[in-house]
């Protein structure tokens, strides 16, 4: 064996004291940014977003993006410490977790006059930015669309045994059962879920759903509007053979999952913190939303969403807000219970 | 040292590690302390969280009947998975490093790559291909395909450390080849094979995200659960700890198989290397055995990686910002397997050559963290530094910790087998003749743990750089690697996009596979005395 190991070991080591010495610097450098925000959004939406805002304001932002309900417990842990002074989200069940402890500040009233009450907290302390519709993703070579249910119930039907695919697991999912729970009550919910599960895969995804309708290995699946979008994006409108059908008015499926913002309760540049939010909600910040390629809906009225969306408008208020969606505990025990978590 | 003349051996006898009443090395306390420290935190994090709970509380999350299917689910694939990973590893090992096997330093990388997939590109992969693929056999011959590297490792760095006199004596002696195997090669492997299975245990009650895919329920789905829909930290803690119980169990079962001794070469330091069996016409099936096995753990991964490609429409940014990622990624890995690796000797070498309870003790701590998801590990270092290092929060040495506590047992499971093959008795030379003790070290002991700690240093590595839970958390703000790119563009569903920094895990993680396959190269061949 060669004796050079220690000092190839040596040199080694020496190699990343480098390394080290600048990773302790990098959290002083840290205070060059006027603000960070966590975000659980889209990365590449969030990162046009900043770049049109820091154009605007010059207002450095630094992003960390993650998993929002990995980062919601981040925050739950960081509490008074946190670096963070804006969380933005994709749902809104982590932002009523953190309000619920007491970890988020009331949001400006102009910044929540921008977009209507019913898709922000009920207390002022997130907004909401931008919307996606719950539909029913269906493969058109294997239904037409006049053979599909109008209501989120009829999916427990024993016709759609072995045709039905969904996510239990994920965040999209839970408002869907709190929406039959508020709206039809704890025993049909259980009923409908057991009826589900009696007819369905379980995908570990959306992204799987929609992959799965598509390529025909399941012939209708519940999902947000935008997942269907985004897979077009990526093979082309000539691969899909899927298509998206939308429940009918005022029933459980009718819903509108909103992306939110707040600013921490925490934050120490908490003027700056508003503006970033007041910026998602602006006709600059709605507008550069609208145009990335997230497909979800701007909220505040007037500014258009991406061409091939149904408008917002025409698909009427949904019977249940954001907010009154709440936590989603009841919804995620009723999982537990069927053991579909 | 008059116990060290009464226990040696004449030649060829099997013997227990030297355990002499030798003074404790005061450089290796500190270093085992420090490691201790450090894998105390998450446990310590944890307990504190649960501690808030209630007993109605912690009964309503464990009494559930779901729990108890989950536990099941849990222990009948981690069962099945340690015992497949046991036979592949060991045969992959032995017909790479002792039969006359072509291209024997190709496999040597080959077999070890699978460890570099990331576990959502291998479910995503056999999803693909086959979309009907799920429950308990599609985990277990997943799992087995992307973990018996972790058994195959340390084996062959065992395998290639061995002394042939052993099983020469054996042979002579009347033994046949194949009872040679078992009385006396698969004996000097044991702790090698054992500390494998162990490692492939643990990381399987850890493992959430290929589950996932082949919708396969293990306990880490219970915990993740309370984590990501409830917010609820105290129940996941109380569940977490659940996984510290079975894995305690583990440890303590690893611990009575290996027994107290570990197993010294028996020569006086000249080492040569066993004669490779010539497989002669049985060639042809072995070397399809290990088509086969690369085929499908590699092969298919890397396959839908090529099929993302082509597809999709996506497309990845400028090269600059993935030869950063890549740069990020290997810096972080490396200086996270160099500290796991540091960490790993003292606590090593205290457990073997200063062998008493509290030294067994603290070896058999260092394993736990790693059967607890990278998320309870992360968000431990995230509650003790917010509040007592503020300056280190997010910062790359947090990261680089939080990989070192993640993955010190690969590191130790390589240093271990090692130093129980170095005989103390050439230390004790070395020091009769007049050397210190760090002279000893650096020019004994330490080229004679090197294939340990290559191994050490290689599994730490390839595992840091497939990492993402604890990437995500911990990383500094604006540094992208290339998992955080990759999770970023598969949340997406830009799958072309993020296909390249899939393959780049994959290319970076053979670099070490390749130096130790070298190394490995080097040792099998017939040496003489120093």
């Amino acid at each position: 064996m060669s004796r050079r190991t220690p000092l190839t070991l040596a040199a080694l080591l020496a190699s990343f004291a480098p390394a080290l010495a600048l990773s302790a610097c990098g959290s002083a450098s840290r205070g060059g940014a006027a603000i960070t925000v966590y975000s659980g959004q889209h990365e590449q939406t969030t990162a046009a977003l900043v770049k049109a805002f820091e154009r605007r304001t010059g207002i450095q932002v630094a992003v960390r993006s993650g998993d929002e309900a990995e980062l919601g417990n981040q925050i739950l842990q960081e509490g008074a410490h946190s670096p963070a002074d804006v969380f933005y989200t994709e749902n809104t069940p982590v932002l009523e977790a953190l309000r619920e402890k007491r970890l988020l500040a009331r949001v400006a009233p102009a910044t929540l006059a921008a977009v209507p009450s019913r898709y922000s907290s009920v207390q002022g302390e997130w907004v909401g930015v931008s919307a996606r519709v719950s539909v029913l993703d269906y493969n058109t070579s294997l239904l037409a669309s006049s053979q599909l249910p109008d209501s989120l119930l009829a999916l427990a039907a024993p016709k759609w045994k072995g045709k039905l695919g969904f996510a239990p697991s994920e965040t999209d999912f839970q408002p869907l059962i709190t929406s039959v729970i508020k709206l039809d009550g704890l025993a049909t919910a259980e009923r409908w879920l057991q009826g589900l599960q009696a007819n369905g895969k379980l995908y570990p995804s959306n992204e799987t759903v929609v992959a799965q309708v598509n390529n025909g290995e399941s012939a209708i699946g519940p999902i947000n509007h935008y997942y269907w979008f985004r897979l077009r994006a990526e093979l082309g409108a000539g691969a899909m053979r899927s298509a998206l059908h939308y429940y009918a008015a005022g029933d459980p499926g009718d819903l509108v999952d909103v992306s939110g913002a707040a600013v921490l309760r925490s934050s120490s540049h908490k003027a700056a913190a508003q503006a970033f939010v007041a910026f998602l909600v602006s006709r600059a910040g709605q507008e550069t939303l609208a145009h990335s390629n997230s497909y979800e809906y701007p909220l505040r009225p007037g500014v258009a969403s991406a061409p091939g969306l149904r408008p917002l408008a025409e698909l009427g208020p949904s019977p249940l807000t954001p907010a009154e969606l709440g936590d989603g505990r009841q919804a995620l025990e009723l999982e537990q219970k069927l053991g579909l978590l | 040292m008059s116990s060290l003349a009464d226990t040696a051996p004449a030649s060829g006898r099997w013997t227990r590690a030297w355990s002499g009443r030798r003074r404790l090395p005061l450089v290796s306390v500190v270093g085992a302390t420090i490691a201790a420290a450090l894998v105390l935190l998450p446990l310590a994090f944890l307990i504190v969280q649960a501690q808030q709970s209630g007993s109605s509380e912690v009964q309503r999350l464990l009494l559930r009947h779901s729990v108890a299917v989950l536990l099941w689910n849990t222990v009948r694939l981690t069962l099945a998975c340690t015992a497949l990973c046991a036979v592949l590893g060991v045969a992959a090992a032995w017909c790479v490093e002792r039969t006359t096997l072509p291209a024997r330093r190709l496999w040597a990388v080959a077999l070890v790559l699978p460890l570099g997939v990331p576990d959502f590109v291998v479910g995503f992969g056999w999803v693909s291909i086959d979309p009907a693929l799920h429950g308990y056999l599609a985990a277990v011959m997943i799992m087995t395909l992307s973990l018996y590297p972790l058994v195959y490792l340390p084996v062959a760095g065992a395998l290639a450390n061995l002394d042939a006199g052993l099983e020469e004596a054996a042979r002579s002696l009347g033994l046949s080849p194949w009872q040679a195997f078992w009385r006396v090669t698969l004996r000097q492997i044991r702790p090698a094979v054992l500390g494998g299975c162990l490692l492939v245990t643990l990381a399987l009650l850890a493992e959430f995200g290929a589950f996932e895919i082949v919708q396969y329920r293990t306990f880490t789905v219970a915990i993740f659960t309370e984590f990501k829909l409830g917010f609820d930290v105290v129940a996941a803690s109380v569940l977490s700890l659940v996984l510290v119980a079975l894995s305690v169990a583990a440890l303590g079962a690893e611990l009575s198989l290996t027994g107290r001794g570990s197993v010294l070469r028996a020569g006086p330091g000249a080492r040569r290397g066993a004669r490779r069996v010539v497989l002669g016409r049985l060639s042809a099936p072995v070397l399809a055995g290990l088509a086969a096995l690369s085929g499908l753990a590699l092969g298919v991964p890397i396959g839908s990686l090529v099929y993302w490609m082509v597809r999709g429409s996506s497309t990845t940014l400028p090269a600059a910002s993935i030869l950063a990622a890549v740069g990020h990624t290997a810096e972080y890995s490396a200086a996270a397997a160099v500290l796991a690796t540091a960490m790993a000797v003292p606590v090593s070498s205290l457990a073997i050559r200063h062998r008493n309870r509290a030294t067994v003790l603290l070896e058999r701590l260092a394993y736990l963290p790693m059967a607890l998801p990278g998320l309870v590990v992360a968000l431990g270092l995230v509650a003790f530094s917010v509040r007592y290092a503020f300056a280190l929060y997010q910062s790359a040495l947090e990261l680089i910790v939080a990989y070192a506590i993640l993955f010190l047992p690969l590191a130790l499971v390589g240093v271990r087998s090692a130093m129980g093959q170095a005989s103390p008795r050439l230390e004790e030379v070395g020091r009769s003749l007049g050397s210190r003790p760090a002279a000893v070290w650096l020019r004994v002991t330490l080229p004679l743990i090197a294939p340990g700690l290559g191994a050490a240093f290689a599994l730490v590595f390839i595992s840091s750089a497939t990492e993402l839970t604890a990437t995500l958390l911990l990383h500094p703000t604006g540094v992208n690697t290339l998992a955080t790119q990759f999770w970023a563009y598969t949340t997406e569903l830009s799958y072309g996009a993020a296909a390249p920094y899939a393959a780049l895990m994959v290319a970076i993680s053979a670099v070490p596979a390749y130096l130790l396959s070298r190394r490995m190269g080097t040792l099998a061949r017939a040496e003489g005395p120093r």
